[in-house]
This record gives C-alpha cells, sequence and structure tokens, in this order.
C-alpha cells in the first residue's frame, strides 16, 4: 500500500495523490502504482478509454516529452481551455505561463486529463476488489469517511460508497448500507460529479464478505433513539409475554417474564413477539446472524401513527412498504434449503407412514426413495390423490 | 415582526408561518402554559405586543421560551385545514428535502417528530414513498425538536389530500458480487417478497387494488440493476 510514496521520495505529490485529495474524490483509495504498472490488472481497459496510454503515463507522472517543460498544473487547466496563449519563442502556454507539451492542443490535454480520471476510475473500481485495495478501503471504512446511513433506524450505520452500474457514465456513486441493505444518495452535492462505476456494484457487497468480523451496528445508541422506544436501549428488559396480565401481579405472569423485578414500570418491556427463539444459529446463509441487515425487523420500521394511533393497512393512504424493512424474529425462517428439507421430510411423512429417518444425510437418500414411491402412488390413485404430486403442497 | 423574522431566520426553513388569528385564540393555546417558562412573555413575543424593558440574560430567556412556544403551537397548527394546505405547499416545492433513498427518486420529504414530546427526538423526514424516515441532511435542521412538527401531522396531511399519496415501488437494491447475487441478502429479499405478496393478498381480499405500480410488479423488471449485464469480473484477478 504504501509502495507509491516509496517510488518517488523527491516528487511528494503525484498525480494520484493530487487526484485523490480534490474536493469531492474522498472516497477513493489511492491505487498502488504497483497494481496500475501490472498489464494484467488493466485487461480489456485500452479499449474503453480514448488516449488510453497518454491516458496512463499522466496517472503514472511518467514524462512523454523529453523536452517537456515543468508540469502544468492539472486542476486549473481545463478552466482555462479557451485562452490560447504563446510565449516569445512561440509555445502555446497555460495560464499559468507554463508550456504545453509541443504536438499536443490544449483540447489534446483536457481530453487526455479526462480520460487519465476515466481509466484511474476504471482502475480504482478493480483495485478496491483486490486484496491491498479493500484493506485501504477498511481503513477508510473504519475512520468513517464515507459518512453515516440517513435512515434513522440504522442508528448512524456506516456506510460505503457503490455504484449501481460497472459501465461509467451512467449513474453516480451511491452509499451503501449494510444495515440496511439499500443504497442512498451521497448528503452532498459535490459527489454527484462521481461515477458510481469508479466503484463498482461488487465492492459494497465483496467488503463485507471478506471482513465478516466487522460489527455492523454501530456502538452504543448515537442518535438517542432510547428516548423513543425501549428497545433500541441495550439497558435489561422485560419480555412482555402476557400484556393483560403483567400488570395483575399473579405468580404465573411473573414466573413468564424475566426475573429482575418484572412489575417496576421503569424496566422497558417489549413484545414476546420481537423476542427471537432460542435457537438461532450464530451464522445464516453464510453471514453472521447479528450482522445481517440489523436494522431492519420489528421495531426498526417506521409506525404512521394519528394521534397515537397506528394508521390501518386497508386505508387508503395505510402503511405499504413496511415488507421493505421487515426481517424475520425467528432468523431460521431464511434458511431456505433447511426448509426445503423440513418439509420434503413431513411431507414424505405424510405420504409413507414407512419413512425410515436416519439422521440427516440417511434421511436425505430415503426421501429421494420415497418420493419416486409417492409419486408413483399418487399416479395409481389419480382421482383420490388431486394434485399430490409428491412436493411439499399437501403437506398440513 | 416576530413570525416573519422566525421563519425566515437559517435553520427554521421547515416551520411554517402560524396565522395570528390561530396564534391570538386561546383554545389553541390550551395547557402550553404548563410548558413554556415565562409563558406570558413568551407569548407577548411571539405575538408582537411584548414591550416590557428587561435585562438581556432575562431577554435571552424569553427569546428561547417563544421559540419553544412557537413550536408547540406549530405543531398544533399544521394539522389545522390552514396549516396542512401551508405546510403541502412547502412540501410541493421541495423545502423539506428529497429522499435520500435511491429507488425513491427524488420523492420529497415532509418533516415529523417520533414523539409528541418536547425534548425527546430531534426532527426527522418522512419519505411517503418509501414510508421510512430520515436525518435530515443539514445540522441545523437536525437538532430541532421533533416535537415541533408531530408524529400525526405527515399522515394526516395524506389522510386529507390522498391523491398525494406517491406511487409506491417494488424497485430495490440488489446486493450482488460479480453479477450474482448475494446469498444472504437475496433469501432476506425473497422473504420481505413473500411478505409484500401477501399484503397484497390480503389488501385484494378487502377489495383494495394492487398499489403498486404495475411495469415493475412481480419480477424484478423495474429493479435499478437487473437486465444489465455486468461489464467485467476482472477485479477478481487478484484476489
Amino acid at each position: 500500500m504504501s509502495s507509491f510514496t516509496e517510488s518517488d521520495p523527491l516528487d511528494t505529490v503525484t498525480w494520484i495523490n493530487s487526484f485523490c485529495s480534490l474536493l469531492g474524490h474522498e472516497y477513493f483509495a489511492e491505487v498502488s502504482e504497483e497494481f496500475i504498472e501490472d498489464d494484467f490488472n488493466l485487461t480489456g481497459l485500452q479499449s474503453q478509454v480514448p488516449m488510453y496510454k497518454d491516458a496512463l503515463e499522466m496517472i503514472l507522472d511518467v514524462e512523454p516529452d523529453s523536452d517537456m517543460d515543468p508540469e502544468p498544473d492539472e486542476e486549473d487547466m481545463d478552466d482555462d481551455e479557451e485562452d490560447v496563449m504563446r510565449d516569445e519563442e512561440g509555445y502555446r502556454i497555460d495560464a499559468h505561463g507554463f508550456r504545453l507539451p509541443r504536438g499536443r492542443s490544449i483540447s489534446d490535454q483536457s481530453i487526455i486529463e479526462s480520460s487519465a480520471e476515466l481509466l484511474y476510475g476504471l482502475i480504482h473500481q478493480r483495485f478496491i476488489t483486490s486484496r491491498p485495495g479493500i484493506q485501504q478501503m477498511a481503513e477508510k471504512y473504519e475512520a468513517q469517511h464515507f459518512g453515516h446511513c440517513p435512515r434513522v433506524f440504522c442508528n448512524s450505520t456506516k456506510v460505503l460508497p457503490v455504484g449501481i452500474y460497472d459501465t461509467p457514465g451512467i449513474d453516480t456513486v451511491k452509499l451503501f448500507c449494510s444495515s440496511c441493505m439499500d443504497v442512498y444518495t451521497p448528503p452532498n452535492s459535490r459527489f454527484q460529479s462521481v461515477d458510481g462505476a469508479f466503484f463498482g456494484t461488487t465492492f459494497g457487497c465483496l467488503f463485507f464478505m471478506t471482513f465478516p468480523d466487522f460489527q455492523i451496528t454501530p456502538q452504543g445508541d448515537p442518535l438517542n433513539l432510547a428516548s423513543t422506544h425501549p428497545i433500541y436501549s441495550n439497558t435489561p428488559y422485560v419480555v412482555l409475554r402476557e400484556p393483560a396480565t403483567v400488570t395483575r401481579r399473579d405468580s404465573r405472569s411473573s414466573s413468564l417474564t424475566s426475573a429482575s423485578a418484572p412489575t417496576v414500570p421503569s424496566v422497558p418491556q417489549i413484545p414476546a413477539e420481537w423476542i427471537p427463539p432460542s435457537n438461532q444459529p450464530t451464522t445464516i446463509n453464510g453471514t453472521s446472524t447479528g450482522n445481517l441487515a440489523p436494522g431492519l425487523g420489528p421495531g426498526r420500521i417506521h409506525e404512521p401513527k394519528i394521534y397515537g394511533f397506528r394508521v390501518s393497512e386497508r386505508a387508503k393512504t395505510g402503511p405499504r412498504m413496511k415488507w421493505l424493512r421487515m426481517r424475520p424474529v425467528d432468523i431460521t425462517e431464511l434458511d431456505e434449503v433447511g426448509r426445503l428439507g423440513n418439509d420434503r421430510d413431513e411431507d414424505m411423512g405424510d405420504q409413507d407412514a414407512t419413512t425410515i429417518k436416519t439422521g440427516k444425510n440417511g434421511t436425505k437418500t430415503a426421501t429421494a426413495g420415497q418420493r419416486k414411491k409417492a409419486a408413483a402412488k399418487s399416479r395409481r390413485n389419480l382421482p383420490a390423490a388431486d394434485g399430490a404430486n409428491g412436493t411439499g403442497q399437501t403437506a398440513s | 415582526m416576530y413570525r416573519s423574522q422566525f421563519i425566515s431566520s437559517r435553520g427554521n426553513e421547515y416551520f411554517c408561518d402560524i396565522d395570528e388569528d390561530y396564534l391570538t385564540d386561546r383554545f389553541n393555546l390550551t395547557g402550553l402554559n404548563a410548558d413554556v417558562q415565562y409563558y406570558q412573555h413568551a407569548l407577548d413575543l411571539v405575538t408582537d405586543v411584548f414591550d416590557v424593558e428587561c435585562e438581556d440574560e432575562m431577554r435571552d430567556h424569553i427569546e428561547k421560551s417563544a421559540r419553544h412556544l412557537y413550536g408547540l403551537v406549530h405543531a398544533r397548527f399544521i394539522t389545522t385545514t390552514r396549516g396542512l394546505a401551508k405546510m403541502l405547499d412547502k412540501y410541493k416545492k421541495g423545502e423539506f428535502g428529497k429522499c435520500p433513498r435511491v429507488n425513491c427518486g427524488t420523492q420529497h420529504l415532509l418533516p415529523t417528530g417520533m414523539s409528541d414530546v418536547p425534548g425527546t427526538q430531534f426532527v426527522k423526514l418522512f419519505c411517503p414513498k418509501c414510508e421510512d424516515i430520515y436525518n435530515p441532511k443539514s445540522s441545523r435542521h437536525a437538532s430541532i425538536d421533533g416535537a415541533y412538527f408531530g408524529t400525526s401531522f405527515a399522515n394526516i396531511l395524506f389522510q386529507v389530500y390522498p391523491a398525494l399519496v406517491p406511487e409506491k415501488t417494488t424497485a430495490r437494491y440488489e446486493p450482488k458480487v460479480f453479477g450474482f447475487k448475494m446469498h444472504a441478502a437475496a433469501a432476506l429479499q425473497r422473504w420481505q417478497d413473500n411478505k409484500r405478496e401477501e399484503m397484497i393478498e390480503r389488501l385484494k381480499a378487502q377489495g383494495i387494488d394492487n398499489p403498486f405500480a404495475m411495469d415493475d410488479d412481480g419480477d424484478d423488471e423495474g429493479d435499478l440493476s437487473s437486465g444489465h449485464e455486468p461489464m467485467d469480473i476482472a477485479g477478481a484477478d487478484d484476489l
């Protein structure tokens, strides 16, 4: 990662340095020269970038002409395109009096400049999915360079810059929040000029696959959501299993609620249906359960209310988008493969009482065998077993 | 003029001008004297009849109280017909900002509170398209008390003007790696889609039409990234 600083100790400001320090380029990582110099990493870019060679030279600060004067200041270059000036020897000069390289018009220079930015962006898209690149982005993420999720219930979760497309020129950079699995427009308009393809569609997702141990939810309660509902506080709470009986102080209800003083009203109470059953797996579908969209689910969905009364779903203006922020309380509902297996087992049990349950592997082989039998069976007595095709439909 | 000065000052862009008639009707201020310090002075200041000479420190206190009083009356005023019309005007002009969620396009937002009790939570912005609440972009808005807008206002506005409810969309972001959907996220989204279909069925049983735009109904047609070939997977080289 530090190779680019070592490579040229005399000239401290490289093109890449100055590009990344421009206003609006705060999201960019500094691509190491090593990465750019490896031609393999640039495969296919030549056809996408006009004046590819010159652009690459500009990025790497390689001077194309030996008689070139001190490098002109690129940032001011494009502003002063139209003022073609010449010094006493007939060289074209820019606004600062620097001679421009011979044989290249100012418009060429600005094309190369924009090509260099495009090329850098496309290399950047690849670089941040590489090991050193993603590491560098992780440091920026930790330092909160990319900002926070604007959604209230994500409670200031850190976000990552992503693109919606991998092709440049379609859409600008967006911010991906892993807590609600959604993308947002950056709050500052200066990022509206940064191409989303320079970050790519892959990076946001790959980042959390590369660093599965990153805790997505922020520490504490930055937005003080606890002031609006106890579910957001980290203090111990009472589970409201039987809302009506808790206040009645009978021994049964207090044994159902948690041990810590169930009738004290200052202890926050949350509904029992929000509490997952105890058999939650630590990972689900290859992601740690705690890191799978922690900003979604019950209590983290906006509930529209009028004078304290919830707006009904049946109302013309009622809530219709709650599904977007839902997450099952019992995370095993998302284990599609496991559920499919269970459904089949139940199905087989229904159709043929002789199903032999011999552990997981045993059941699977037995299931396959039983399925053929069941199918044959249903074909034989077709009118009776209407619709029973041996799939999960008949199991009730 | 206190009110015009108040609503035109920086940071108070979300507030609308409370009608003088409303402010001078004591009925509308019922119960606020318990919440506001120096209630009478504050009310005098807001209605421009304050003419008591006092020390600067006292004046500061009264001005703070006046602001608080204005906010609390504002929460009541914007649920009235006049208030709704004024806020609707601001909403249509987009004065409360636009939804940061990419799939909402540039849907205009409405200010809302998370609690009607003052001092609980700062103002939030409600997007009628995705029905979620967001934090204001700028810190000068993020420090306004949410109770000055209240929890009911945004919903009452759409109850009164149901034609303004934006068309809902099923388009959403799908996390992908090299063009392949990420399994955990995709499984969650399938589960959510099922919940949506269940809701549509429930609504259908009540004789309510599918609220979602037809073009992105069902499959992922309206999705931002679908139908788009992944350009390259060259980034995989270095993994």
